[in-house]
């Protein structure tokens, strides 16, 4: 611009053509100047436009995606056990944005999460009468869904359920446990049918019923659905309620201790968790979350976020030495297709060598797997899925129970992780001893999904009103991993 | 009607037609045309968004209160009368009707839904036959019937509650029903279906009109299988297939690949 303007005077131009093609060259020139003026004082006027109260331009580059700097509760994981738990504290605030909740998830993909890669079934066989009412009033919480998680314009959900039950069989050698059970399920509420032999087989003419003693048939509320349609509906309606979801990796967490003394000469520290480290995905920055109650529902992750707070590094004799005994369990779940299989009564099977198996969709496909042995757990440091364990393992016992199957084809596999709880395979619900503001709701074995919507308004009703009141779960208390009193169930897949 | 009123802007204000209004309105300083009587109103309701949310939801719970409050357990009428007389005057406060066993009339109420009360005189017989067509029954309303264990026709045609966890509470009458229709249940769909196993002694079961089946004539097949003497009706088994001259050639990739479709051909 200034090279133009010197230009224009005639002394500094460079010698050139006589008068007339100067004078033209000069208002040439001085047409171009004013241009280029008017361009720079336009583009000075839209910067300042876009400086002013406004519009969208900030001097400071924030980062997309931060959670807020407080929150009253911080939920962490963002499974269905964690959204569960987010929407029922929303219902239960007595006053609108009386509580702020905080759902924090580490992938947004959900490409390892137990819920996405889990059967989806659900069923009210089980030993433990506190089992049995979380599922059944899960069960209930999936009957009227559309009245809970309605959301104004949008689609209602769809869970895709199959009311096809459980089939549970039994050896002679656990008979009489199968009939016990099914006294207690039949005292909580359950609909269950026993059948014998004969019956099994007329009913079931599919089923080779060798070595089989007794089955047991669960009439309602029993089936499989869709896991990622009850996430999605959980979570679009807890976000319609305000609550607020953020990605990222909780890293850690700065307490405030006391000391507290828990026999002569013995004490320990008891820790209060003031803020939550919330990392970036993808970088360093990390928020550190001022909050009340943290709610760990990690899944898998449950027992690396407990280690976080020091539970279990302490020494071996004292309670901080105990470790939080969920860890991560990798099974493989097997698709196969067999065209001569069994029809559209067929239930999820579960055999009483531990191999389970259901019906996938109308095109003669099945889902089907087994619980490895304790002594030969698959290695979880990553979800590779593992065939020769369905060569070697999986198929023979599946087809000797079910005999078309032993032509058939495996379509695809996939693996997913159990928060398994080492101590017992129930969930562990409540308060650990050590830390005086962390909820736990974790180590379902693989029962999360079915147990997810009770575990919540309970863990709901633990913070809000102190205590539970529509399902008592104090069996499911921390306590039972220091007295070292495991509650078992008698059959686990 | 208010509500229904705001519901109706609800859905016609989208969240783009709003925050375009806004900009308009915005930068309309310059423009000529002041902004409608209708785009101010759902402006100033977009200020009070979550309170309208709150009161379309309202209309949405009323809705539900209706089906209910039809459905509620007759406790009072069970407890003082019996379950047979509690069980008939619920399917008549419903607009159904029925037929006691060993009787061959009807207790229907006329058109205005008035009923009379002969049916407390013979407080000892089950029903038979239940006609609850077009009602709202749901499968809260079942706890009032489960008592019925002669039950041997159900008709459901046309009932607009009736789901997959009706179905599945109907295993009750599974040594007594003998023919059951849901045919034009929009929300029954194959999840349902495959509960009606415990139904051992059904002969006819009538399947026409489920919107929600894909493959209305593969699922007669199934259900003729699983229900070995049961007559399948209302769907024909070439319903749901893929006619090979309509098909378009992109279709056939995705058939080849994918594992759960409807019956090529037979």
């Amino acid at each position: 611009m200034w090279r133009k303007l010197l230009a224009s005077v005639p002394a500094f131009r460079a010698p050139k053509a006589p008068c007339r093609s100067f004078k033209s060259s000069s208002r040439r020139a001085e047409k171009d100047f004013n241009k280029e003026l008017e361009a720079q004082f336009r583009a000075f006027r839209e910067k300042a436009a876009a400086a002013l109260p406004g519009s969208d331009w900030s001097p400071f580059e924030l980062t997309p995606g931060l959670p807020p700097e407080r929150a009253d509760v911080v939920i962490v994981g963002g499974g269905v056990v964690g959204w569960s738990i987010a929407y029922w504290l929303k219902k239960k605030e007595r006053v609108r944005d009386g509580l702020r909740v905080l759902v924090v998830e580490k992938d947004p993909t959900y490409s390892q999460a137990s819920t996405v890669l889990s059967c989806g079934g659900i069923r009210q066989q089980f030993s433990l009468k506190e089992n049995i009412q979380l599922s059944m009033t899960s069960a209930d919480f999936l009957k009227n869904i559309n009245n809970h998680l309605w959301v104004v314009n949008e689609d209602p959900v769809d869970l895709q359920f199959n009311h096809s039950g459980y089939l549970f069989l039994a050896s002679e050698k656990s008979a009489h446990i199968m009939e016990e059970n099914y006294h207690t399920q039949r005292h909580a509420g359950a609909k269950v049918a026993l059948l014998s032999p004969s019956q099994l087989k007329e009913r079931y003419p599919w089923i080779n019923t060798e070595g089989v003693a007794l089955a047991s048939l669960g009439l309602e509320n029993e089936g499989w659905f869709d896991p990622w349609s009850l996430l999605n509906a959980l979570r679009r309606k807890a976000m319609s309620m305000g609550v607020y979801q953020c990605f990222g990796e909780v890293t850690g967490f700065r307490c405030s201790s006391n000391v507290a003394e828990i026999a002569d000469d013995d004490f320990v520290d008891v820790k209060r968790i003031k803020y939550v480290n919330v990392q970036m995905p993808n970088s360093l920055e990390y928020q550190p979350v001022e909050t009340a109650i943290v709610v760990n529902a990690a899944g898998a992750n449950s027992g690396k976020i407990a280690t976080m707070l020091g539970i279990g590094l302490g020494p071996k004799e004292s309670i901080s030495g105990i470790p939080f005994p969920v860890e991560p369990r990798k099974r493989f779940v097997y698709v196969v297709h067999c065209p001569d299989g069994p029809g559209l009564d067929t239930p999820f099977l579960i055999d009483y060598s531990g191999v389970y198996c259901r019906r996938e969709g109308l095109g003669g496909n099945y889902i089907t797997g087994m619980s490895p042995e304790e002594t030969e757990e698959p290695d979880v440091s990553n979800l590779d899925v593992d065939h020769d364990f369905f060569q070697e393992k999986v198929w023979p016992r599946l087809a000797n129970r079910i005999p078309a199957f032993e032509q058939l084809k495996v379509s695809s596999a996939w693996a997913g992780f159990y928060d398994y709880n080492t101590l017992d395979q129930n969930g562990i619900v409540g308060m650990h001893p050590l830390v005086s503001n962390m909820y736990f709701a974790t180590g379902f074995s693989g029962h999360g999904l079915q147990q997810s919507p009770a575990v919540g308004l309970a863990v709901a009703e633990l913070i809000l009103d102190g205590g539970y009141k529509t399902v008592n779960l104090s069996a499911f208390d921390l306590k039972r991993i220091f007295l070292r009193e495991p509650i078992l169930e008698s059959n686990i897949v | 009607m208010a509500a229904s009123l705001l519901s109706h802007g609800m859905r016609r204000c989208s969240a783009r037609t709003c925050a375009a209004a806004a900009v308009a309105v915005r930068r309309g300083l310059s423009s000529a045309a002041p902004p409608s009587v209708f785009t101010r109103l759902l402006l100033k309701l977009n200020n009070y968004f979550y309170d309208v949310e709150h009161i379309v939801g309202w209309n949405n719970w009323a809705r539900t209160l209706l089906v209910r409050s039809k459905n509620t357990f007759f406790g009072f009428a069970q407890q003082n009368f019996g379950d047979n007389v509690a069980a008939a005057y619920y399917i008549l406060t419903l607009r159904g009707s029925f037929r006691f066993a060993g009787q061959s009339e009807w207790f229907r109420p006329d058109s205005s839904g008035k009923f009379s009360y002969d049916f407390m005189s013979t407080p000892d017989t089950q029903i038979e036959e239940v006609d609850l067509s077009g009602t709202i029954i749901n499968h809260d309303g079942l706890d009032n019937l489960v008592k019925q264990n002669k039950l041997q026709s159900l008709s459901l045609r046309g009932c607009p509650e009736v789901d997959d966890w009706f179905l599945a509470r109907l295993h009750v009458f599974g040594e007594s029903l003998v023919e059951l229709d849901v045919s034009h249940c929009p929300c029954v769909t194959v999840g349902g279906l495959a509960a009606l196993q415990n139904l051992r002694k059904l002969q006819r079961l009538d399947i026409s009109g489920l919107s929600r089946l894909q493959s209305p004539g593969l699922v007669r097949i199934l259900l003729e299988e699983m229900l070995p003497h049961c007559r399948v009706t209302g769907a024909e088994y070439e319903q749901g297939l893929i006619q090979p001259d309509t098909r378009e050639p992109t279709e056939e990739d995705h058939e080849a690949t994918s594992a759960n479709t409807g019956v090529r051909h037979l």
